[in-house]
C-alpha cells in the first residue's frame, strides 16, 4: 500500500476535473521495481501443469493483491476461485475490474478487504447479490473507484511497462475524486488528461480455451482485457478447457494470446469456467446463478448453499456434480452451439 | 402510465422511441436490456447497417438471441470481430463512435448519472456496481442516450454520488473538466416521454410526452423542474410493422418487454 502523492498536476488552477482523487493508490506503479521482479521470473519452458489445489497454496498467499480474467461471468476461472475460498485466502486486494459472479464468489469467502471498483456487487441485469452489497456496505472494504476502461488502461499501463496511461475519462465526476488517478498536461497539446497509474497485480487468474504444459494459451472469442493481465500480473494461474501437445500451439503461433513466460500453473480445467459462459463451449447456467442469489437473501441458508458447493467439495468436478453434472453440462453445451430462442431445437 | 386500451405496453414504445434516433451507418455501444433491443430493431427497421459494439469486446453480431451478459458469446456470434476491452473503449476515445446507451439509479437535470451509491459513499446505505464502463463511454461517444424509468426518486435534484457525466454543472462545464469537446447527453427516453437537452442551459427538457400523458403526470414524476421545449410534440407511438419485429425477432421470450 504505497501512497507516496506528490503535488497535483500541471493543469492550472481548475480542479473541475476532479483529480487527483483521494483515495488510496493500493498498488505501486513502480515500473523498475516490476522490472526487478521480472528480471527475476523464470523464462525456462518446463511443464507448469498441476492442479487447482496445488497452484493456489503456492502462489496465492493471504495479503495479495488479485486479478480475474474474462468478464465477470464469462470465461472466469471459477475452478480456481473456488479454491481460493476453499483454501480460506483472507485480506486479498481485489481488482474490482467488471467483476460480477467472480467477485460474488470472494464475496462469499470473504476473502478481500480492499477493492479497485470499477463494476461490483452487481450480476449484470440478473440483479445485485446482496452478501457481496453487505461486505461493500459494511465499511471492511477499502474501496478506491475507477472506470471499467481506467482499469483496463491500468493494466495496459503495466503490461507495456509504463508507470501510468493518459486517458480521457472520468473527469468531472466523483468517481475521479474517489478514484487514485491524477491529472497531467499533453505536453504536445495541452489537454488536460487523467493519468491512470500501471496495475501490476500479485495474481492474477485467467481461465483460457487451451494451453500447452508450458503455459502458451488461446483464447476463442472476446479478450476482454486478459492479453494484458496476463502480463501485467506477477504471477499468472492459468485454467484451461483443454491442454493441448507444443506442437498445435507452434502450427498456429498467431493464435498465442498468453505466451508460456508469463504463466506460472497450468491446471487442466474441462469446463473450469462453469457456472459462467466460455465461448463456443457452454453457456452460462441462468438457474445456477439465480439459486446463488436467492442463497443470499438468508444468511444461513447462504451459509448452507457454500458448505454444500464449495466449502464441502473437494474439488471442481464435485461442484460440477452436485449442479446436475454432465446431463446439465450438455444442456448448457446445446444453448451455446443452438443459441436462438433460448436453446431450442435447431 | 397504464396501457389502458392500446396494443403496446411502455417499454415497447420506449424502445421503438430509442431505435429511432439511431441512423444509418453509425456506431453505438449498447448493454443488455432495452438499449439492445433497440439497436436490433433499429438493424431491422430504419439502420441496416448500425454497427453494435459491446463494451467486453464484440463487434458487429448477427445477434442471434438478447444477449444475458455484455461479454457472452452472444456479443459477438457471427461477428464481424471478437476484440478486447480496450479495443471498443479506444474506438471511442479516438472518436469513431456515435452512440452509447446508458442507465442508472439516479439521473440529474444535466444527464449526470450516479450507479455507485445511495447515501453517503464513506458508508453507503446502499453500494451498486459503480461506473462499470459507463463513466468511459459518456465520457468519449459523441451522444449518449439513457432508457430510463421515471419516478421522482431516479429523476433527482442532487445525485447522492455523480458516477457519470452529463453535462456536469451546465454549460462549458464538461470541456473545462477536461471531457472531450462535443460530447455529452442527447435523448432520456422514460415510459412518460423523451428528453432533450436546451440548446443554451443543457439542462433536460420535454421535447415529445407519449400519448395520454399530461405535463402534470411529468412534474409528479420528476424530483426538479423539467423544461419545456418550445413546441412539446405527442411521442409517434410504435407502427404495427415495428411491434411486429421487435415481438416476434428481437425479443420473442419476452425477457424486456415483458417488463411493461
Amino acid at each position: 500500500m504505497e501512497e507516496n502523492r506528490v503535488s497535483a498536476g500541471s493543469a492550472g488552477d481548475c480542479r473541475c476535473g476532479g483529480l487527483p482523487g483521494d483515495s488510496r493508490l493500493f498498488m505501486s506503479p513502480d515500473v523498475n521495481a516490476a522490472r526487478e521482479f521480472f528480471r527475476n521470473k523464470s523464462r525456462r519452458m518446463t511443464s507448469k501443469l498441476t492442479t487447482a489445489r496445488e497452484a493456489v497454496a503456492r502462489l496465492v498467499q493471504d495479503g495479495d493483491y488479485l486479478a480475474v480474467g474474462g468478464f465477470g461471468v464469462d470465461r472466469i476461472p471459477t475452478i480456481l476461485l473456488h479454491e481460493v475460498v476453499r483454501q480460506g485466502r483472507k485480506q486479498l486486494g481485489l481488482s474490482g475490474h467488471t467483476a460480477t459472479h467472480d467477485c460474488q464468489i470472494l464475496a462469499a469467502g470473504n476473502c478481500f478487504d480492499r477493492c479497485d471498483v470499477a463494476y461490483v456487487v452487481g450480476l449484470e441485469a440478473r440483479g445485485l447479490s446482496r452478501n457481496a452489497r453487505r461486505i461493500f456496505e459494511s465499511g471492511r472494504v477499502a474501496v478506491t473507484e475507477w472506470s471499467n476502461g481506467a482499469l483496463a488502461w491500468r493494466y495496459r499501463a503495466a503490461a507495456m511497462g509504463v508507470p501510468f496511461l493518459p486517458a480521457r475519462v472520468m473527469f468531472g465526476t466523483d468517481t475521479a475524486r474517489r478514484s487514485a488517478a491524477r491529472e497531467i498536461t499533453c505536453p504536445f497539446t495541452g489537454i488536460r488528461l487523467a493519468a491512470l497509474p500501471a496495475l501490476f497485480p500479485d495474481v492474477a487468474l485467467i481461465h483460457v480455451h487451451r494451453a500447452d504444459v508450458y503455459g502458451n494459451c488461446q483464447i476463442d472469442g472476446i479478450l476482454v482485457s486478459d492479453v494484458d493481465v496476463a502480463r501485467a500480473a506477477k504471477r499468472v494461474i492459468v485454467s484451461a478447457e483443454r491442454i493441448i501437445a507444443n506442437e498445435e500451439i507452434r502450427r498456429e503461433p498467431a493464435r498465442t494470446m498468453i505466451p508460456y513466460f508469463c504463466v506460472d500453473a497450468v491446471v487442466e480445467a474441462p469446463y473450469g469456467g462453469y457456472p459462467g459462459n466460455t465461448a463456443y463451449e457452454y453457456f452460462s447456467d441462468e438457474d445456477h446463478l439465480q439459486a446463488w442469489l436467492k442463497a443470499e437473501e438468508d444468511p444461513t441458508a447462504f451459509a448452507e448453499f457454500l458448505r454444500y458447493y464449495i466449502l464441502e467439495t473437494p474439488d471442481f468436478p464435485a461442484y460440477i456434480e452436485r449442479c446436475g453434472g454432465l446431463r446439465r453440462l450438455q444442456e448448457l453445451r446445446w444453448m451455446e452451439h443452438f443459441p436462438g430462442r433460448g436453446g431450442d431445437l435447431p | 402510465m397504464t396501457a389502458g386500451d392500446r396494443s403496446y405496453g411502455a417499454m415497447e414504445l420506449m424502445i421503438c422511441l430509442a431505435a429511432r434516433y439511431l441512423e444509418d451507418g453509425s456506431t453505438v455501444v449498447v448493454g443488455t436490456g432495452a438499449p439492445c433491443a433497440a439497436a436490433m430493431l433499429a438493424q431491422r427497421t430504419a439502420a441496416p447497417n448500425l454497427m453494435v459494439l459491446f463494451e467486453a469486446g464484440g463487434m458487429g453480431p448477427l445477434l442471434p438471441s438478447m444477449p444475458i451478459s455484455v461479454g457472452d458469446s452472444r456479443t459477438f456470434f457471427k461477428g464481424l470481430a471478437a476484440a478486447s476491452m480496450p479495443e471498443i473503449m479506444e474506438a471511442c476515445q479516438r472518436g469513431m463512435v456515435d452512440y452509447t446507451f446508458l442507465g442508472g439509479a439516479q439521473i440529474d437535470m444535466y444527464g449526470n448519472l450516479n450507479s455507485t451509491c445511495i447515501g453517503d459513499w464513506e458508508k453507503p446505505r446502499v453500494r451498486m456496481p459503480g461506473s462499470g464502463g459507463a463513466n468511459d463511454l459518456a465520457s468519449l461517444c459523441w451522444r449518449t442516450m439513457m432508457i430510463a424509468p421515471q419516478d421522482p426518486r431516479r429523476f433527482v435534484a442532487k445525485l447522492d454520488f455523480m458516477t457519470t457525466p452529463g453535462y456536469l454543472t451546465g454549460p462549458g462545464a464538461r470541456e473545462r473538466a477536461g471531457l472531450p469537446p462535443g460530447t455529452g447527453p442527447y435523448k432520456v427516453i422514460t415510459q412518460l416521454a423523451v428528453f432533450g437537452f436546451h440548446p443554451d442551459t443543457l439542462r433536460m427538457q420535454v421535447e415529445s410526452m407519449h400519448p395520454g400523458v399530461t405535463r402534470d403526470m411529468i412534474m409528479a414524476a420528476t424530483g426538479f423542474e423539467p423544461g419545456w421545449a418550445h413546441e412539446v410534440k405527442v411521442s409517434r407511438p410504435p407502427e404495427p410493422s415495428e411491434l411486429e419485429i421487435l415481438r416476434d425477432e428481437v425479443d420473442p421470450l419476452r425477457y424486456i418487454i415483458g417488463r411493461s
